[in-house]
């Protein structure tokens, strides 16, 4: 760890697992609990942000202790919320069946088995009213944290606390190059960043988190590369 | 932060109150100006004050419909005159409770510093508020006490139930709550360590094995018994009573129990209350 700043209480070199007071105290949310209902919301608030769109159609499938006890921790309403654009702390949160009816959002869930991942995860397959599909796998840490795991069947890692970028483009060798200059042109400074591909020469799939906000000038600039089939931006949620 | 015994050292000697050390680490930290945190903070506080209001209505039900509308039952018997805990001590519980039942009813919460503890803080700091001559500036500004605490405990054990069981949750809110009415009753730093040290023991070796894996039974009423404990704990340290066991090593302790705990009573249900026959019973009521 570097030693930027004047330290009263840490110790040189002592590993930091917790961030923030505001780790301790909060997050504010709609209860019964930080895993299970505000971890929820948030995957289903990161997941419509993935597909783009307004979700039309979601297939839910709940794997581990999401699946066993999820419906009396409201994990079903918090997924939905969260799809519909609600904030861990929004007070519908309860009502999200209903508000889903009224907006013409369909909802199935299943229980399945995911394999070896978190017990607490899920998978959406999501449709938008303009028929755009996205595929998202993601886990509930806890105290409201979460990871998306998977995006249209590639692999990443990313924990929607940052802005991030997802590319979908053809592999080509200085492809993440130009990408990260055009970043560095707007003066955005990147977080982490995670690269995974179908093979060489296939599709890739890039996720590269920011520590400032991706301005609509790159995002359309970066829409115009020849080698990108897709990109998304994804604001901290 | 890995020590509160140090953080409490370097407090006494610039002559100042927890919450001051904590806050001005974390502006160090995140750079972010004091204002903003107080503020942020101060949020906090109105909406743990509103889910305390709101618990208070007895209107809320939890989705399984096992727990909620109890909390108001207690201030009934308060206002007949005939309660034993008095009227602070009766509130307190009452308010814990009530916090615990609009989150089992998914209102709105502050996690403190999980969401099924989160009734202990809120209860106790509006209590010795109101009681105190203490302003709501001040009862935000112990938050950092509370919250420091909290950090120090999350470095060196847990608070997490399926990591540590139920002492790294609600042993971990009743020390934080304990720190905060010391703080914001005029205490020491030093008393601020040892009513969390005195309030900590009482919980170590306390298991999480809810009721078909809700936040519902035995976590709702616990928050209570929560309340009453920090209070007392605070009680205790503000009459010069010492912990034996300094805190950090209390930390430690249950940092050691949580480890040896086995695996059917962290949060899996597989043991402990969530495999009484009454509670098999709810279960097989709520899956139908």
């Amino acid at each position: 760890m570097k030693t930027d700043y004047p330290k009263l209480l840490l110790k040189e070199g002592e590993p930091v697992k917790v961030g923030s007071v505001f780790d301790l105290l909060g997050p504010v949310m709609v209860g019964p609990s930080s895993s299970h209902t505000a971890g929820a919301v948030r995957l289903g608030l990161m997941a419509a942000k993935i597909l783009g769109a307004k979700v039309k159609q979601a297939r839910i499938q709940l794997h581990g202790s999401f699946a066993e006890t999820g419906k009396g921790h409201g994990t079903h309403l918090a997924l939905t919320a969260g799809l519909l654009g609600m904030k861990p702390d929004d007070r519908r949160i309860r009502e999200a069946s209903q508000i889903a009816l009224e907006a013409g959002l369909e909802t199935v869930f299943e229980n399945v088995n995911l394999g070896d991942v978190h017990p607490n995860s899920v998978r959406f397959l999501l449709t938008g009213w303009g028929g755009e599909k996205a595929e998202i796998n993601g886990s509930s840490l806890g105290g409201g944290k979460i990871l998306i795991t998977g995006v249209n069947g590639f692999e990443v890692e990313f924990t929607g606390e940052y802005p991030a970028l997802i590319a979908i483009y053809m592999d080509y060798p200085g492809m993440i190059a130009e990408i990260t200059k055009l970043l560095a042109g707007k003066g955005i400074n990147i977080a982490q960043m995670k690269v995974s591909r179908e093979g060489k020469g296939q599709n890739a799939l890039a996720v590269i988190e920011t520590d400032e906000p991706i301005t609509d000038i790159l995002s359309s600039e970066m829409k115009k590369m020849p080698m990108i089939e897709q990109v998304m931006f994804i604001d901290p949620s | 932060m890995r020590s509160y015994g140090e953080l409490v050292e370097k407090t006494e000697k610039l002559n100042k109150k927890i919450s001051d050390m904590v806050l001005q680490e974390e502006c160090l930290r995140t750079g972010i100006p004091a204002e903003q945190l107080l503020k942020k903070m101060k949020n906090h506080y109105a909406v743990m004050r509103e889910s305390v209001e709101s618990g208070m209505t007895g209107e809320w039900r939890s989705l399984s419909g096992l727990v909620g509308g109890e909390a108001v039952l207690l201030e009934k018997y308060r206002e007949s005159g005939k309660s034993i805990l008095g009227n602070p001590v009766n509130k307190a519980a009452a308010r814990a409770m009530a916090v615990a039942e609009v989150n089992a009813g998914m209102g709105r919460i502050v996690a403190a510093p999980t969401a099924g503890s989160c009734g202990v803080l809120p209860a106790v700091l509006l209590t010795v508020q109101e009681m105190s001559d203490a302003t709501e500036e001040d009862a935000v500004q112990t938050l950092f006490t509370s919250a420091g605490l909290g950090m120090v405990i999350a470095e060196r054990a847990s608070v997490s139930g399926a990591e540590g069981g139920c002492q790294a949750e609600i042993g971990s809110a009743a020390a934080m709550a304990a720190a905060a009415a010391v703080e914001l009753c005029g205490g020491s730093p030093d008393q601020t360590a040892q009513a969390a040290a005195l309030a900590l023991k009482s919980f170590l070796g306390l298991v999480c094995d809810p009721v078909a894996g809700l936040v519902e039974v035995p976590c709702v009423k616990r928050n209570a018994m929560a309340a009453v404990i920090a209070l007392t704990a605070a009680e205790m340290a503000l009459a010069g009573i010492k912990s034996a066991i300094p805190l950090d090593q209390v930390i430690d302790a249950m940092a050691s129990i949580g480890r040896e705990m086995s695996c059917s009573l962290k949060e899996t249900s597989r043991g402990g209350l969530a495999v009484t026959p009454a509670a098999q019973k709810y279960k097989d009521h709520l899956a139908r």
